[in-house]
């Protein structure tokens, strides 16, 4: 599915010795369909930086990403483009709603900008799996942290992805949601035999994990 | 057409930048607009006058100079009558290097009870006249008959009206296409019809005579043999026929195209500053735009989005904002521009004749494409940078 071929990434930083350092030292990664693959490790230990070079969206200093057959970084950015609109589906830790947009439209932006067919009642069923779907005609600045986050991931279950990366999905969320987003995506792993790449802090995501990461320092260990 | 439709989304759901950028537009498209309507209204203005006067000298007593002038009468409309003896048309005609020679007499009417209303009435010759017949055969294919009359389009008579001058009864039989001049307010008649209103006139005790004997003229326009040296022939004239003064039409016109390119000049610099200054801020507002966005931007890459489309989306956007600006603007000057067509033109005190439909919304058109394309222009910087935004970073947290 996703392989990584010894990926660094490397940050121009004065440190004590040199004029960089590595947020995420060279790595070698695989990830299996069928799979839930829990990240964990402290903040600013290069988790965020491992993921957007594993999904296409920071091309790493060193090394290859493939995914099937496809060298990721060197395609064309079109096709590139529009791998991560369809196979590749991204939940990034930060705020990532189009405020233009109602709910249900930014859950279905990857199919429009793809120009696939529009799947809106599969949409309507991943909110309302995740509990917002009242909220799919409300524009986003109306929302919560927690809503937002959830419509992020609504939003990548609906691109029907082979591969889900998902930054902190569970941050803003209560422990109920928590539960419900993990066990969702482990669902999506499980029966629709896809891979799904979660980073979390959340100790809890331990035991929904079928294959579990540490990182530290920007080196990567499996536990 | 996903570009497209996202771009309109953009628009429509903010309204306020949308409207800000399209005003930008707008007030460029009116300023270039308008401006150049204007410019060619008081071209094609210059050009019938010239077509109109249509000779080289014109002849007309030396009293005309001080008394009503005769640029006046041709550039403004006001009325006035000068008579000089019917002999001077030979005399002018024996002058060497004279081709032609027309007569015209003027009559004003008055605001009375015998004539219906007050305006200025031009007799001219049909065998001899070669610079008003042309303009009147477009409206009228044959000749002016007896107690027929041709009106100027700003004249209140419709054709086949009939209008009291002296309480004489004359049918108007044609209105005359627009020359923009002072020739749009008066009335032509030809000569016999003329002599019948200027006996009327006489015995109304409106005193036109000279001591000249029974037939007057008031005006000889004449054309020059090609390859005579046109002052010459002025002076000549000037020399032969006694108290008449002869005036080159160039002169009358040099004063008009001087004046003309004086505002020519201040509404093209006029364009040209407010374009200069749309394209500026247009261009800084993109910009400042790009920061606003940075965000929307990494978040459509994220889910798909190249950055061509990306590229061409702002592009669209603009461009929609420049065709919203350019057609506000282009309403704005033709709501300006055409009610008050008149009160510019005696504000400007220069013939003034609007272009043909045509030409007009050749301009608009032109005018619209040409707000688009600033509009465009000027989110090329902000087009670049915004597809170029690196979704990896810009969505990490803390934002
Ligand atoms: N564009 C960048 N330029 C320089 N340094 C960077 C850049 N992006 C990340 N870093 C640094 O790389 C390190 C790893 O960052 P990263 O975002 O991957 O951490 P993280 O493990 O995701 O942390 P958190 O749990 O807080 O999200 C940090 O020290 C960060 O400051
Ligand atoms: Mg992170």
């Amino acid at each position: 599915m996703i392989k990584a071929e010894h990926i660094s990434m490397r940050y121009f930083r004065k440190t004590g010795t040199a004029n960089y350092f590595y947020a995420v030292q060279p790595t070698d990664l695989s990830i299996q369909p069928g799979e839930l693959a829990v990240l964990m490790g402290r903040s600013g230990s290069g988790k965020t930086t491992l993921l957007n070079m594993l999904s296409g969206l920071l091309k790493p200093t060193e090394g290859t990403v493939r995914m099937d057959d496809l060298d990721l970084y060197s395609l064309d950015d079109r096709v590139l483009s529009r791998l991560r609109g369809t196979k590749i589906a991204v939940v990034p830790q930060g705020r990532s709603a189009i405020d233009t947009l109602t709910v249900l439209e930014n859950v279905l932006l990857p199919a429009r900008l793809c120009a696939c067919p529009l799947h809106v009642e599969a949409a309507v069923k991943h909110l309302e799996h995740l509990g917002i779907a009242h909220l799919k005609d409300a524009r986003p600045p109306e929302l919560s942290g927690g809503e937002l986050r959830r419509m992020s991931i609504a939003r990548a279950l609906s691109q029907g992805p082979d591969i889900l990366f998902a930054d902190e999905p569970t941050s803003d969320l209560d422990d109920e949601n928590t539960f419900l987003v993990l066990s969702m995506l482990r669902a999506f792993a499980h029966e629709e035999k896809k891979a799904v790449f979660v980073v979390t802090h959340e100790n809890d995501a331990r035991q929904y994990a079928d294959r579990l990461y540490g990182m530290d320092g920007g080196i990567l260990t499996e536990k | 057409m996903k570009n497209f439709s996202l771009a309109f989304n953009n628009l429509i759901r903010r309204p306020g930048r949308t409207l800000a950028l399209a005003l930008l537009s707008a007030f460029l498209s009116l300023a270039v607009f308008g401006g150049s309507v204007m410019v060619l209204s008081l071209r094609s203005g210059l050009h019938s006058l010239e077509a109109r006067l249509g000779a080289d000298i014109i002849v007309v007593p030396s009293q005309a100079q001080s008394k009503v002038s005769f640029q006046n009468m041709f550039l403004q409309g006001t009325t006035g009558a000068f008579y000089m003896n019917a002999s001077a048309l030979d005399q002018a005609l024996e002058v060497e290097g004279v081709e032609k020679a027309a007569p015209q007499t003027f009559l004003a009417s008055l605001k009375a009870d015998c004539c219906s209303i007050k305006i200025q009435v031009i007799g001219i010759d049909p065998e001899l006249d070669f610079t008003v017949q042309p303009w009147i055969a477009r409206s009228l294919s044959r000749g002016l008959g007896d107690m027929d009359v041709a009106v100027g389009c700003k004249v209140e008579a419709e054709v086949g009206e009939i209008i009291r001058i002296y309480d004489q009864r004359c049918k108007v039989v044609a209105r005359l296409e627009a020359t923009g001049t002072g020739l749009d307010t008066a009335v032509y008649c030809n000569m016999e019809t003329m002599n019948a209103l200027l006996a009327a006139a006489e015995a109304k005790g409106v005193s036109h005579k000279i001591e000249s004997g029974d037939e007057v003229i008031s005006a000889i326009y004449v054309k020059v043999k090609d390859g005579c040296d046109i002052d010459k022939v002025n002076s000549r004239l000037n020399g032969h026929i006694r108290k008449v003064t002869a005036v080159r039409t160039r002169s009358m016109i040099t004063g008009v195209s001087d004046s003309l390119s004086g505002i020519s000049r201040t509404i093209t610099l006029l364009i040209a500053a407010v374009w200069g200054l749309a394209l500026i801020i247009l261009l800084l507002i993109s910009v400042l735009i790009i920061r606003e966005r940075v965000r929307e931007f990494a978040v459509l890459r994220l889910v798909g989005a190249s950055r061509g489309m990306l590229g061409r989306m702002v592009l669209t956007e603009s461009s929609l904002c420049g065709l919203l600006g350019g057609l506000i603007g282009v309403g704005a000057a033709a709501l300006l521009l055409f009610p008050f067509a008149q009160l510019i033109e005696s504000a400007l005190q220069l013939p003034y004749l609007m272009p043909s439909a045509a030409v007009i919304l050749l301009l608009a058109l032109g005018t619209v494409l040409l707000a688009v394309a600033v509009s465009a222009l000027s989110s090329m910087i902000a087009a670049y940078r915004l597809s170029r935004v690196d979704p990896g970073t810009t969505l990490r947290e803390g934002n």
